[in-house]
């Protein structure tokens, strides 16, 4: 039997089950096939901080929502067009996000009375008529599982282990996916259980065959690969990003990389890519807490490596005190905060913006650090080489406000030719600095205001440095007060005069002729783009704008701002960037804020655009 | 600096310090005073910490490392002013954080010879955790813990080492608090090398801080410091002449450990170790110290023999056992991955996974 194959632009699924059920996997070798064959894409894993939480119930589902395009896409999608539920959980959970009209593929093995019962559901809705808006594809995944497993020597229990499998088959034929990646995957990961191994590559197989033969799917469906600008492409997360990033940053400047951190979710998987790198070198110490995390990279960094921490909010809590050493002492340091949802130990695997003010302020004193954030998952790699080029040229900490939506979202990223990233050139002190020939270990160079960075080992140079204010030029303890007035006001200046040393604001207001911009920051950027986007389409006049710089903004943001009628900013915080354009350019910019640990969907941020535009013409 | 002939970095038998296998050696033959800062001394007048720092800066030049190879990290406190009266390179860092900066510059610099200077408030309170982890790891530092049983800079509240009912600012009715005993803590830590010596005892405080520097790994040696002005005379009893050979017992790896001319250590029903009249037990009976042994239970005994205090308190070296070092193990990995992949090839490492290609 050949079947209808049937050609559309884009898709956006959602794979959702237990979180023992390899959701996550699932959704990740349907996006490698993905991008393999081509697609734009984006994606947005969504699980629960509990590892395995109580099986069949609502805390326990973990989701992962797949957009796919022949075109280019920003988001990974307002609400899905196929819904994969593995239990009844996963269909409670996800069954509001569905528009009319969307593809639900049940399992219904799972649709017990009890399982039903776990999660509140009166009746089944299967049988109900609470699910006549959607296409249902009621299939008993698991039984279909095992039965395609009668012949292997595998149990039950594993046999069952490899319905998403099954379903990762039946989702890749209805979509005419690459297959080989997938395959090749299986058996990379279970080469040490072959029976394992042979389970699932045939649990796989049978989902494609039966989406192949069941008259229950008469059609599947192409989305041609996507007209990306030419080069080569693979698909990253923006975790893998960062660390590709500080690697390439080492690289170029010749440091080695020193990673001291703890583990922490959503920042954890930064420290194990770094880790498998030891061949270029890269040390990365596992420390005992955040504290000494940081701490150890700074006196990494006092040695003359490149000195790098990763965590998230609750441990930028902790390592204030050490960047405020690293402040006082000038000395390079590369801080990757992957914000999550807080305070406290608030919502560790889901994301939020709202740490960019303590990333300013959250120090003792007066104690300028720049702020960096990456704007997709691909800028990632980007922003980790600027934080180290601005943190070595500088002799400074620089902090760079990640998000748990950049850290686990993945797209295609194309592959940079090595000789087009920045150079980095890093020089050590060497010798005497002062017109009196002896070495100054604060006099500054006139144009940066950077410090010398004379490393142990260098004969002549040695100093020393700590938390105590330093006398100008000597570096010497110095309780006086216009050494103190001059010190704060030159480590402000320091920082401040970056900006003379960053890209322009650039605007995207393609007739020049709109009134309203919308300003974001950070992780933002794909739902603020994908509404701009819908807002012209609609006829709508916006300008967008973002910023990937947050200490020092970049010298025309003011000029910017004062351009338009009206700044829409928004935020997943309560105005935190908000606040700062207010306090620092008289700006009486609308703030747009939701802290729902997700990121904005497209359609939302269109309508509150479209209102601002509507109040100003 | 002087034109002397080059001394090495070696221990009495003329082989390397094992601390400093991976520094370089220095042809300049340093004299003491090539180690002091221009900085001011500035601690209290009768303060230990000027003793401890006079026979630092005289053991110094026994190192034979070049200058610019030794870095003294500190954290916060009376004590850890130390980096800046000395000529090298140095840092004052964060109350407690010295043991994890150290470890950071030690882990990625093998050819630096790094001490870290610290206190019983800064090392074993707020800096606890970070003490006892470089401890597990050894990291290759030399910790010098300062204790003096007291908070100095603060001005004279109880620290963790203050005994307990010890009356100060903040305990007037007494402290509460029972004291850790920074040798035992150490040990349970799983330190390679556990030292005590005394601020007073130069020759002695030189001898340890010799045995630490050859040790690989991380060194822990408490230093009996005194306060002279919020705990004044802690330790009289083991500094009076007239009493202190009665208290002391001077640790020496092969000999039976003697107190005074009269009484010894022997081993107890239960592991312990219990003082006796030698008259009455015998000389064959006394315990002979043994530094190198793999298990620390007999160093922790050691270290449990001062009940009550100052009785019989043991100074020397109490454990010195070999273990590879954290850097070592750091460095070794690192060069395993790149004689076994090869060197990493920035270009390669991007176009790594499955990719695909746009026109």
């Amino acid at each position: 039997m050949t079947k209808q194959v049937r050609q559309i632009d884009r898709v956006i699924i959602r794979f959702a089950g237990d979180s023992g059920d390899g959701m996550q996997l699932t959704g990740d070798r349907f996006t490698q096939e993905t991008a393999s064959f081509g697609n734009d894409l984006s994606t947005l894993p969504n699980f629960p901080a509990e590892i395995r939480a109580p099986a069949g119930t609502l805390p326990g589902v973990s989701s992962f929502q797949l957009h796919f395009a022949d075109h280019d896409i920003m988001t990974p999608g307002d609400a899905p067009d196929v819904l994969v539920a593995m239990n009844p959980a996963a269909l409670k959970a996800n069954v509001e996000d569905l528009p009319r009209g969307a593809l639900v593929i049940v399992n219904t093995d799972e649709f017990t009375k009890r399982n039903l019962a776990k999660v509140g559901y009166a009746s089944n809705p299967l049988e109900d008529g609470s699910l006549a808006g959607h296409k249902v594809s009621a299939i008993p995944l698991t039984s279909m599982t095992v039965k395609a497993l009668e012949d292997f020597a595998v149990s039950k229990k594993d046999a069952e282990r490899a319905k998403n499998m099954f379903a990762l088959g039946l989702l890749s034929w209805m979509y005419n996916r690459p297959t080989e990646g997938t395959l090749g995957f299986l058996k990379t990961k279970f080469a040490h259980r072959p029976e394992i191994m042979a389970a699932n590559l045939a649990a796989f197989q049978a989902g494609w065959n039966f989406g192949e033969t069941t008259e229950d799917f008469a059609v599947s469906y192409e989305v041609k690969p996507a007209a990306l600008p030419p080069g080569t492409y693979r698909n990253i997360t923006g975790n893998l990003a960062i660390a590709y990033g500080l690697i390439a940053g080492s690289e170029l400047s010749g440091l080695p990389l020193f990673l001291g951190s703890y583990p922490i979710t959503p920042a954890s998987d930064i420290l194990h890519e770094l880790s498998k790198h030891k061949r270029f070198g890269v040390r990365t110490f596992q420390a005992e807490d955040e504290i000494s995390g940081v701490g150890a990279a700074l006196g990494a960094a006092f040695g003359g490596a490149l000195g790098v921490t990763t965590t998230s909010g609750p441990g930028m809590v902790l390592k204030a005190e050490t960047i405020g050493l690293a402040v006082m002492t000038e000395l390079p340091l590369v801080v990757i905060d992957v914000q999550r949802g807080g305070p406290s130990t608030g919502l560790p695997t889901k994301t939020e913006q709202a740490d960019l003010l303590m990333a300013l302020y959250g120090r003792n004193g007066e104690s300028p650090v720049p702020v960096l954030a990456p704007r997709s998952p691909g800028d990632c790699f980007d922003i980790a080489i600027e934080a180290v080029r601005i943190a070595t040229t500088y002799r400074t900490p620089v902090i760079v406000l990640s998000d748990g939506y950049l850290a686990n979202g993945s797209e295609p990223w194309r592959i940079p030719e090595v000789d087009s990233l920045p150079e980095i050139r890093v020089d050590f002190a060497s010798g005497p600095n002062s017109e009196d020939g002896t070495f100054q270990p604060y006099l500054r160079d006139p144009e940066t205001l950077a410090r010398p960075w004379a490393v142990p080992g260098t004969p002549g140079l040695e100093h020393r440095v700590g938390g105590i204010e330093k006398s100008d030029r000597t570096g010497d303890i110095s309780y006086a007060p216009a050494n103190h007035d001059l010190m704060v006001r030159t480590r402000q200046a320091k920082i401040d005069g970056i900006a003379r040393d960053i890209a322009p604001l650039e605007v995207d207001d393609p007739d020049g002729d709109a009134d309203v911009l919308v300003l974001g920051w950070g992780g933002t950027y794909g739902s603020i783009g994908a509404a701009v986007r819908r807002v012209r389409r609609a006829g709508g006049r916006v300008a967008q704008a973002h910023l990937r710089h947050l200490n020092p903004f970049p010298a025309n943001l003011g000029e910017v701002l004062r351009g338009y009628d009206r700044v829409l900013v928004p935020e997943i915080n309560l105005g935190q960037l908000a606040l700062l354009l207010r306090g620092r350019f008289l700006v009486d910019v609308i703030g747009y804020t939701k802290v729902r640990g997700l990121p904005f969907k497209a359609e939302e941020l269109a309508g509150v655009i479209q209102e601002v535009i509507d109040r100003v013409e | 600096m002087s034109n002397n002939p080059p001394v090495s970095p070696t221990a009495p038998n003329g082989r390397p310090l094992r601390g400093l296998k991976l520094v370089p050696r220095s042809d300049t033959a340093y004299k003491m005073k090539d180690f002091k800062s221009d900085q001011e001394v500035r601690w209290c007048p009768g303060c230990g910490d000027y003793a401890i720092l006079a026979a630092f800066q005289g053991f110094l030049p026994e190192l034979g490392v070049p200058r610019e190879n030794i870095v003294i990290v500190s954290g916060i406190g009376c004590s850890s002013r130390f980096p800046y009266y000395l000529s090298t390179y140095g840092m004052h860092s964060i109350h407690g954080r010295a043991p994890a900066i150290a470890t950071g510059l030690a882990a990625s610099r093998p050819d630096l010879s790094v001490w870290v200077i610290t206190g019983d408030g800064d090392g074993l309170s707020i800096g606890g955790n970070h003490l006892i982890h470089a401890l597990r790891r050894n990291v290759n530092i030399n910790v010098l813990l300062f204790n003096n049983r007291i908070y100095g800079l603060t001005k004279g509240q109880y620290s963790p080492t203050s005994e307990t009912g010890k009356i100060t600012k903040s305990s007037p009715m007494g402290s509460p608090d029972s004291p850790f005993n920074p040798l035992s803590l150490a040990l349970g830590a799983e330190a390679g090398f556990v030292a005590r010596t005394i601020d007073s005892d130069r020759k002695h405080l030189t001898g340890v801080l010799r045995a630490a520097a050859d040790h690989e790994g991380a060194s822990f040696v408490e230093i009996y410091q005194n306060c002279p002005i919020f705990n004044d005379d802690a330790f009289e009893p083991l500094k009076d002449p007239a009493e202190r050979d009665n208290r002391l017992l001077r640790l020496e790896h092969g000999e039976p450990l003697r107190i005074g001319p009269d009484r010894g250590v022997v081993l107890g029903d239960y592991g312990e170790l219990v003082v006796a009249d030698i008259a009455e037990v015998g000389e064959e009976r006394l315990v002979r110290h043994d530094a190198h042994r793999a298990d620390p239970g007999y160093a922790f005994a050691l270290s449990r023999l001062d009940q009550p205090a100052f009785a019989h308190v043991p100074i020397g070296v109490f454990r010195d056992v070999e273990r590879p070092s954290y850097d070592r193990l750091m460095a070794d990995q690192i060069s395993e991955a790149q004689t076994t992949q090869g060197r990493g090839d920035l270009a390669s490492l991007l176009a790594g996974g499955d990719t695909w290609t746009v026109g």
